[in-house]
């Protein structure tokens, strides 16, 4: 399951607290700074989970994680739709 | 049913920022614990859906301006006072829910005698206590939880038990009063450690909702890089290595 | 007193022992609970007064009463509750200082009211009472005044009016129309969240903030004035004194008009705002002042600035919780009649 990370830049202060705790090592500080002179912390969003370590000791309260759903139950699930939805049609 | 059916699944949104703090940066320096501890009781405040009837205390130190961050009606009092404002609160507005948001030199220095007797009266109180050992606001001199030999701004050579004393165990000392009825340690030293320190807010919170007879305090270990003269990652490390030590993280009562 | 704030409405009261007013808390401790109001006895002054900030920032009327020891501890509370624009009625039954001095009645906190204990631009409003009766009024009247103009209302009772046993009727008065408190701390429900602080760091903020709270004294002054002439009409000796020192004035007059002596009594009943213009009209007519104080002369200042040298003002002051008697006062009026009409310090 692939998870994606979105971290404020500009808001970010570059403690790295993030980096450090994320699992999949997939954060880095960034290279340019930001308008307040912070190098941010850089979501490459490799390999990352969805699993918000990083959003948890995130002392700004910067960083958005969102984790995709796993795509085969996504896929059954339309499909039972879909026949419940022809079945009413053809009784009513 | 408004998901549509895409080929390879939906992205779910699994952390988002509490509209419960408001949405604008902070003054705090790069990874300090307040940043934490002040989202931690907007998450709580935001699950419990207290919002609307919560009045917070905003303490004098660093975290003065907490009223810039979370929205909540907040009042900021002078040094030390905040356990009598909100006794005078709480005693007049029973239904509403008050918490009292406090710095190490807030509540254990020159706002002891007010702690101490409002969990004495047995006040139906949440008192978040942020321990990071120092003085920040002012420029890192010794608070009393200050640990023997560490250097500050005012214990150039390391804090001496002899002339500057030895460092105050408030949730000890608040778990001793029968009027306190929950006493809670925890840190902000890692992940875990974090969503122990929500999970003892929260409850703090729970029971004041509840309507427990008696007062709530989480003291929670805070990194404060700045004075300490740490990195953020380093601070959190000494939390855990060596502050733990002096300050036992665990639930002392209720 | 303390019926009299129940009966304005008083929703809280916190205090902390200390003689001469033990009877205020006394009488609340058993009072307020039965009316389902609240009552703590704080474990300071200190404490006493930042439990008012608390129970006023949720738009309560709250109160305090103490004596001045424990006033003395109160005035960084009142600081910031003048810098957070809240109300609240303080009772200080003044007794003898400095330091723990005793516990006979005085009145040398005159300037500590008046002037501010605290720190920063800021004034309370004081009302001077002289019977029990008007203790007893000043009480609606204080609660009215706090609301109306976000203030402290200080009330400077002393020893003697707080041991006294006098006659009171306690009708009920209408309040006076009140700005609703809309600043309130009531929980941000259906509106954005209320702040209630007095830091202003942003830059020229908290002088704007002063500039705002000085305006409003300036009303105050204009409008909230009260003061009492006694005998005035035909005096050419104009007393001044307040509370009981007053009293003790009023009886001197009575007597040195039966000496043919033509003096009279100004009472300042608003300590501040002080009725500077009252006196300063008098010092048109009148050739000498004689303030009587149970301290070593503090409102004998506001005399001489408001009478600006048109005319000598003396002191008869006792300090310490030391009561001027009556002979004493009239002694000092008969000398300043002794040589003729122009008179001599």
């Amino acid at each position: 399951m692939a998870g994606k990370v979105v971290i404020d830049a500009e808001r970010c202060k570059g403690c790295g607290l993030c980096v450090a705790v994320c699992p999949k090592h997939s954060i880095e500080i960034s290279t340019e700074s930001n308008k307040n002179g912070y190098y941010p912390a850089r979501a490459t969003n490799v390999d990352c989970t969805g699993c918000s370590r990083c959003a948890v000791i995130c002392p700004e309260g910067v960083i958005e994680v969102s984790r995709e759903e796993a795509s085969r139950i996504r896929a059954v699930a339309a499909t039972i739709r879909t026949e419940a939805a022809g079945l009413v049609e053809k009784k009513g | 049913m408004g998901t549509e059916v895409m080929a390879q699944g939906t992205m779910k949104t699994v952390f988002k920022r509490t509209s419960v703090m408001k949405d604008c940066p902070t003054h705090y320096c790069p990874g300090c614990g307040h940043g934490i501890a002040h989202r931690l009781v907007a998450e709580v405040i935001d699950e419990l859906g207290i919002r609307e009837r919560t009045i917070g205390i905003a303490p004098v130190g660093c975290a003065v301006l907490m009223y810039n961050y979370i929205d909540v009606d907040m009042v900021e009092v002078a040094h030390g006072r905040a356990p009598a404002v909100a006794t005078g609160m709480k005693r007049t507005n029973p239904d509403k829910i008050i918490f009292s948001y406090q710095g190490d030199g807030d509540l254990a220095a020159i706002g002891t005698a007010e702690i101490i007797h409002a969990a004495h009266r047995a006040e139906q109180l949440t008192v978040v206590f942020i321990n990071n050992a120092v003085f920040g606001m002012t420029g890192g001199q010794m608070a009393p939880t200050t640990m023997l030999g560490q250097v500050t701004a005012t214990t150039p050579e390391g804090r001496q038990s002899n002339g500057q004393g030895f460092p105050l165990q408030i949730s000890e000392i608040m778990a001793l009063l029968p009027g306190a009825v929950y006493v809670e340690r925890c840190a902000l030293s890692g992940v875990q450690r974090i969503q122990q320190t929500k999970a003892a807010i929260k409850h703090a919170f729970e029971l004041q909702i509840e309507g427990a007879r008696g007062l709530s305090l989480v003291e929670v270990l805070s990194p404060c890089p700045t004075y300490w003269r740490m990195a953020p990652g380093d601070a959190m490390k000494w939390i855990e290595d060596h502050m733990s030590k002096v300050f036992p993280i665990g639930r002392l009562k209720g | 007193m303390a019926e009299a704030a129940i009966m304005a409405g008083c929703d809280a009261y916190f205090g902390y022992p200390i003689t001469p007013q033990n009877e205020i808390s006394a009488y609340m401790a058993r009072r307020m609970p039965e009316e389902g109001r609240v009552f703590i006895q704080s474990e300071s002054e200190l404490a006493a007064i930042n439990m008012v900030f608390g129970a006023s920032a949720t738009g309560k009327r709250a109160m305090t009463s103490s004596s001045s020891p424990g006033v003395s501890l109160m005035q960084e509370g009142l600081s910031y509750m003048a810098g957070a624009e809240l109300p609240a009625v303080v009772i200080n039954v003044m007794r003898g200082g400095p330091g723990l001095g005793n516990i006979a009645p005085s009145q040398a906190d005159y300037f500590q009211a008046t002037r501010g204990g605290g720190h920063g631009d800021y004034r309370t409003i004081v009302l001077g009472p002289a019977s029990v009766q008007e203790m007893a009024d000043c009480m609606p009247l204080a609660f009215d005044l706090a609301d109306q103009y976000l203030i402290t209302v200080m009330i400077l009772a002393d020893g003697v009016l707080g041991q006294m046993m006098e006659p009171v009727s306690l009708e009920a008065k209408p309040r006076r129309k009140l700005p609703a408190k809309n600043w309130a701390l009531t929980g941000a429900k259906g509106r954005p969240q209320n702040i209630v602080r007095s830091l202003w760091l942003a830059d020229g903020a908290l002088e704007a903030h002063n500039n705002k709270l000085q305006a409003r004294y300036r009303e105050i002054q204009e409008k909230e004035v009260l003061c009492e002439e006694y005998r005035m009409e035909d005096a050419e000796i104009a007393t001044v004194a307040y509370g009981i020192a007053a009293r003790i004035a009023r009886s001197a007059v009575d007597r040195a008009r039966e000496e043919g002596i033509p003096a009279g009594l100004i009472r300042p009943i608003t300590l501040w705002p002080f009725p500077s213009e009252q006196i300063s009209r008098a010092a048109e007519r009148f050739p000498v002042f004689l303030t009587v104080e149970m301290s070593a002369g503090q409102m004998v200042e506001d005399v001489r600035l408001a009478v600006s040298g048109k005319a000598p003002v003396l002191l008869y002051g006792r300090p310490g919780g030391g009561i001027p008697t009556v002979d004493e006062v009239l002694d000092r009026i008969r000398q300043l009649t002794v040589h003729g009409k122009q008179t001599v310090a």
